[in-house]
């Protein structure tokens, strides 16, 4: 069964992206070479504040912002969590009301729930089956009392791409915060800061082939949060702790290229893409398309599989050399399926069956085929193991 | 996060597949909750002489279906009564605590085909009783 000498195919970038060799050729200097503080006066900390600097006029040039805009934090997680309880902080004693969605990333909902808890009030605004939010809904549910409304702009999940412009609007024309999760959005979609109306952002370097452990928030001018992190004057006081000078660097670079080649990387991945979809769906049979058809990430296809449980799916596809993600129960932690797989109205047990397949820039029109027979094998191998299907093919044998 | 022994028997699954005219099936689990299990005894002069599962479930899940039914195979069927989750867990060198249910699932879908026999050929009797009862309390089958 193990398959001797295969390729390893890695499909999983929306979970985390191999790095480019340009952006660790980058960093490398800022382990040993430029190893000072950033604020050290002499001269190899001048240069490690130098490259810090110079990495948040990149990022900040790749999203259409000022730099002054742009604060480094650990993670995405970090950049949602800072930005929600930042502003509900900032405006407690004016409302106490969230607005968000269904399938934000858990980053976004515990936080929210987070502030649910200590006596904040929020809406959950729902999807549709396609996961998308209707901003007619946004715009209901904005109270008087309203603080800020987080949406994501595309799901990391089943890649939906949400209409964060006309969001914003609403938010803008009622006074209220709008934050946006760009982690998967970030060097697959256009941004641009000078036209979107976006007052909070949050982004990841390690999913655009950056290192982990880096995030931004990109904060518009005129918007005041609270200090996250108590401590030194890092990130204008804002927050503290020595800069994560290499990480930094690596952010920038990866940002940079990623955006230069978004509309190219774009066109390419929605057509593999859109190529996988089409052999899978065509090939084998009680499989769909979690998502929306074309207002999807272009390396995104959510796809579930009737019969069959995502966590064996995952295991045999491992086998085979392909690494992808399954938003089933077995592979969450928990006993429910991907709570966006259940906002989408999936059934569970078509939930636990589901695999997402997320393209990156090291895969080709080569990968397509090799994995379509890999699934067609494991996948028939799970239906014959499965009651479930024995039941399904009984019913059929009835009808017919 | 699984042992080789769950990867093994997750990768290649022993007795696999229906039996024909089985003396009893047990089913439990549900499609809800992600893992349904159905075992398949073939009794003859109270041996359990064959057994085979079909499991729609996770990897713990059809590993340890496939262990439970080596497990039982030419056991008494007082002997199989005795079958516990832990055994089986153990058998697998182990499975990480969230998946410790899948194990209670195997032990129940074998409970659930003996008790069908059992009732069947007028075997309950109060030496066995509160297994068959302890073992329905527990069990999540149906829908």
């Amino acid at each position: 069964m193990t398959q001797e000498n295969r390729k390893f195919v890695y499909l999983d970038n929306a979970a985390t992206t191999r790095m480019r060799p340009e952006v660790l050729e980058a960093m490398l200097p800022y382990f040993t070479e430029h190893y000072g503080n950033p604020s050290s006066l002499y001269e190899v900390g001048r240069d490690a504040k130098k490259a810090v600097e110079l990495a948040r006029e990149k990022v900040a040039r790749a999203i259409g912002a000022d730099p002054s805009e742009i604060v480094f934090t650990g993670s995405g997680s970090e950049s949602d969590n800072w930005a929600i309880k930042g502003v509900a902080q900032m405006f407690e004693k004016k409302g106490r009301h969230l607005v968000t969605s269904t399938i934000e990333h858990h980053a976004v909902l515990h936080s929210v729930e987070a502030l649910v808890k200590r006596g904040w009030e929020a809406t959950f605004v729902s999807v549709d089956d396609q996961g998308l939010v209707d901003p007619a809904d946004v715009e209901r549910a904005i109270r008087p009392d309203t603080v800020l409304v987080t949406i994501m702009m595309a799901n990391n999940e089943i890649g939906t791409v949400q209409p964060v412009d006309e969001i914003g609007r609403i938010c803008r024309a009622k006074g209220v915060w709008f934050h946006t999760d760009a982690v998967q959005a970030a060097g697959a979609l256009p941004l641009d800061m000078k036209t979107l109306p976006v007052d909070l952002c949050s982004f990841s370097a390690h999913k655009i082939c950056g290192p982990k452990g880096v995030g931004a928030l990109y904060i518009r001018k005129g918007v005041r949060l609270p200090v996250f992190i108590d401590g030194g004057g890092q990130e204008r006081r804002r927050r503290a702790g020595t800069e994560n000078v290499p990480g930094i660097v690596g952010f920038g670079r990866a940002f940079e290229l990623a955006a230069a080649e978004q509309p190219a990387s774009a066109e390419r991945l929605t057509k593999l893409r859109d190529a996988a979809i089409a052999r899978i769906l065509g090939g084998i049979p009680h499989v769909r398309l979690n998502g929306h058809p074309t207002k999807r990430l272009p390396g995104n296809a959510n796809l579930s599989f009737e019969f069959i449980e995502g966590e064996s799916l995952l295991l045999l596809l491992d086998m085979y050399g392909f690494a992808c993600s399954s938003g089933s129960a077995c592979t969450s932690g928990s006993l429910d399926p991907s709570h966006v797989l259940l906002a989408i109205g999936l059934k569970h047990e078509i939930a636990h069956g589901s695999l997402r397949v997320s393209f990156g820039r090291e895969n080709g029109p080569d990968d397509i085929e090799p994995l379509y027979e890999a699934l067609v094998k494991v996948v028939d191998r799970l239906r014959e193991m499965s009651p479930l299907y024995d039941e399904f093919l009984k019913e059929e044998g009835k009808k017919n | 996060m699984y042992s080789d022994k769950v990867m093994d028997h997750f990768m290649h699954p022993r007795n696999m597949g229906e039996i024909e005219n089985a003396d009893a099936v047990g089913t439990v689990g549900n499609a809800k909750c992600g893992d349904i299990m159905r075992i398949f005894l073939k009794i003859e002069n109270g041996i359990v002489v064959d057994a085979k599962f079909k499991t729609f479930g996770c990897g713990s899940a059809i590993a340890t279906s496939s262990m439970a039914t080596e497990m039982i195979i030419g056991r008494t069927i007082d002997e199989v009564l005795q079958l516990s989750n832990k055994a089986v867990a153990e058998a697998l060198d182990g499975l990480p605590p969230q998946k410790m249910h899948c194990s209670l699932l195997a032990e129940q879908a074998v409970k659930a085909a003996l008790k069908e026999y059992y009732e069947k050929h007028g075997l309950i009797d109060d030496s066995n009783r509160a297994i068959f009862a302890e073992a329905e309390d527990h069990g999540h089958d149906g829908e």
